[in-house]
């Protein structure tokens, strides 16, 4: 066998490795060694790789290789072994840009090194699609970043005509790719890669922070896609196969995501989700006349201590708050007191589906007490306490109610039909849809504000000396 | 058309219906870590920037090799490592229940590491 062939080999092998470590995420009890099955697979690919001739012909591009490989891994570590759990989206937005930053170089390179010159043929039509694909996840990732650590609003930014502006752009990138195609030139290209880093930027720009995620996950997928155009245009089976892969499950977990939200993916992507709101007032509750009923950490910590069934609600305040520990002191020291408690999680609690479960197994709470919304919502009405800890538009009625809401179809947790309810906010602000929530406003809701960990902690307090 | 590239089409095609077939049945606690794994694995770009590397000339294309290499690392390094840090926490299983303890001052506690 030649050695091109044992190289293609090891690649068939991290292939397979890839699809099992995709398979082992799929299940809490095999996603951690999926993923280490799925580190190993790409380090022996990369290992590999070295074997080609090409990549050892120039010591200089062998040094420069190695060089960049080091700074890279020595940035990286570090950084994805401090990142709080909190800011972990903005993590999985930098590194999936990043990915598709290279993904569009690649493409770049290949064709100033083989287009000049040469008419259309069907590799510089992939390699159009790589840096077009590549270039908008980049820059849609940095924004999407930029929005989810708060460098820029999280409120949807738009403009007049947005829409056709847009479409107006996508049309033009269009024109320069088909432009590229047939004369070849290098200056169409770059002009292609600029106006896309330009599309990812404006498709970004009026998606709110709430639906952020959801956009992070279809950028992952539109990675992966450049990855498999890479791999088209580099004949390397190992990158289409890992690109496709994960392009396609990228977008069928983007719909899951919306679903959860209960909206089409269109409308996450184009409707400029909370601009409505913002129009009919009330969004910074600033004019809100209403008043709301507060209590004392004492008062809550009898009516908590007393009860029968307690359910917790956690949303992102409480991530934010690092009070994943505290909130399960409290559930600890109720179960100790002969109260039935447990967690009620919306699919989309936090700020991606599934990262609130990830902020409570951080605290060592027991699988069997988080409940999906699903399981969580008969039970409900049942409970004489639904304690909300920094959550707001997953319980907020509007949902069920207000036909108008723009939140107004997703599913929330029913903690209104909970016998007391009690919210423990910072502020009046509205939650990351920007809209008003009239459960905060219940008779049957009691307020107690401050950080999510301290008032935690005065409920603790409360709760042992009741 | 050439023979290549139906080979490369059909391999396209076969994957994304193993990616989709993967995803079906995950249940959404795993959603994050899911979207963060298979985010380390588009990282394998990396082979591909490494190649690009191999074959580039002259100082344009050897400095936007450079950094498509160092870009690719930082997604398959930060992307795996990141992943594992969030799967790390879903080991602590149930079995010992290290809760229902009152003093449980929480924030150090890792959990019986097994």
């Amino acid at each position: 066998m030649t050695l091109n062939t044992w190289i293609d080999l090891v690649y068939l092998l991290a292939a397979v490795g890839f699809i099992l470590a995709l398979k082992g995420l799929g299940s809490p009890k095999h996603a951690r060694n999926g993923n280490l099955l799925g580190a190993a697979a790409a380090a022996l690919a990369v290992a590999f790789t070295f074997a080609y001739p090409v990549v050892r012909a120039h010591t200089l591009n062998l040094v420069l290789t190695l060089v960049a490989m080091v700074i890279g891994a020595a940035v990286a570590v570090p950084a994805a072994r401090k990142v709080k759990m909190t800011a972990m989206p903005q993590m999985v937005a930098i590194f999936n840009g990043v990915g598709g930053g290279a993904a569009a170089l690649v493409s770049i390179v290949v064709f100033v090194i083989e287009a000049p010159g040469k008419p259309a043929v069907y590799r510089i039509a992939e390699v159009l699609f790589g840096v077009l694909v590549g270039c908008v996840s980049f820059s849609g990732s940095a924004i999407a970043f930029a929005k989810l650590q708060e460098l820029m609003t999280g409120r949807p930014i738009t403009y007049p005509a947005q829409q056709v502006i847009n479409a107006v752009i996508a049309v033009a990138i269009v024109g320069l790719a088909v432009g590229t195609l047939i004369t070849g030139s290098v200056a169409l290209l770059v002009a292609t890669a600029l106006l896309s880093l330009v599309l990812g930027v404006i498709f970004v720009l009026p998606i709110g922070g709430a639906d952020v995620p959801v956009l992070i996950s279809l950028l992952n997928s539109f990675t992966g896609l450049a990855v498999a155009a890479s791999g088209f245009t580099l004949n390397n089976n190992l990158l289409i196969i890992a690109g496709t892969l994960v392009g396609a499950s990228g977008i069928l977990l983007t719909r899951m995501m919306s679903k959860a939200m209960g909206r089409s993916l269109t409308n996450v992507l184009f409707s400029a989700f909370g601009s409505v709101v913002t129009a009919t007032g009330g969004a910074d509750g600033a004019g809100e006349t209403r008043t709301v009923k507060t209590g004392t950490a004492e008062d809550i910590g009898v009516l908590l201590a007393y009860a029968r069934k307690v359910v917790i609600i956690p949303g992102y305040g409480l991530a934010v708050a690092q009070a994943q520990h505290t909130a399960r002191e409290l559930a600890d020291l109720l179960m100790e007191r002969g109260v039935d408690v447990f967690y009620a999680i919306h699919p989309v609690a936090g700020r991606m589906p599934g990262h609130m479960n990830v902020l409570l197994a951080e605290a060592n709470v027991p699988y069997d007490e988080l409940k999906e919304m699903d399981e969580a919502n008969p039970e409900m009405a049942t409970a004489d306490v639904a304690l909300v800890v920094g959550a707001n538009d997953t319980v907020n009625p509007a949902a069920k109610n207000t036909p108008g809401s723009p939140i107004f179809g997703m599913p929330i947790i029913n903690a209104d039909e909970a016998e007391h309810i009690v919210f423990l906010k910072r502020s009046m602000r509205p939650g990351f849809a920007g809209i008003d929530n009239d459960l905060l406003f219940d008779d049957k809701t009691t307020l107690l504000f401050g950080d999510a960990k301290d008032s935690l902690a005065k409920l603790v307090a409360a709760v042992k000396d009741a | 058309m050439s023979t290549g590239i139906l080979e490369f089409l059909t391999i396209f095609v076969l994957a994304a219906f193993v990616g989709i077939e993967l995803i079906n049945a995950v249940p959404s606690i795993l959603h994050t870590p899911l979207m963060s794994g298979s985010n380390a694995i588009h990282g394998i770009i990396l082979v591909g920037t490494i190649l690009i590397m191999g074959g580039a000339h002259g100082t344009a294309q050897i400095t936007l090799a450079f950094f498509a290499v160092l870009l690719a690392t930082l997604n398959i390094v930060g992307g795996f490592v990141v992943t594992d840090r969030m799967l790390e926490m879903f080991k602590a299983k149930p079995a010992e229940r290290p809760a229902k303890k009152p003093d449980a001052s929480g924030d150090e506690t890792d959990g019986g590491s097994t």
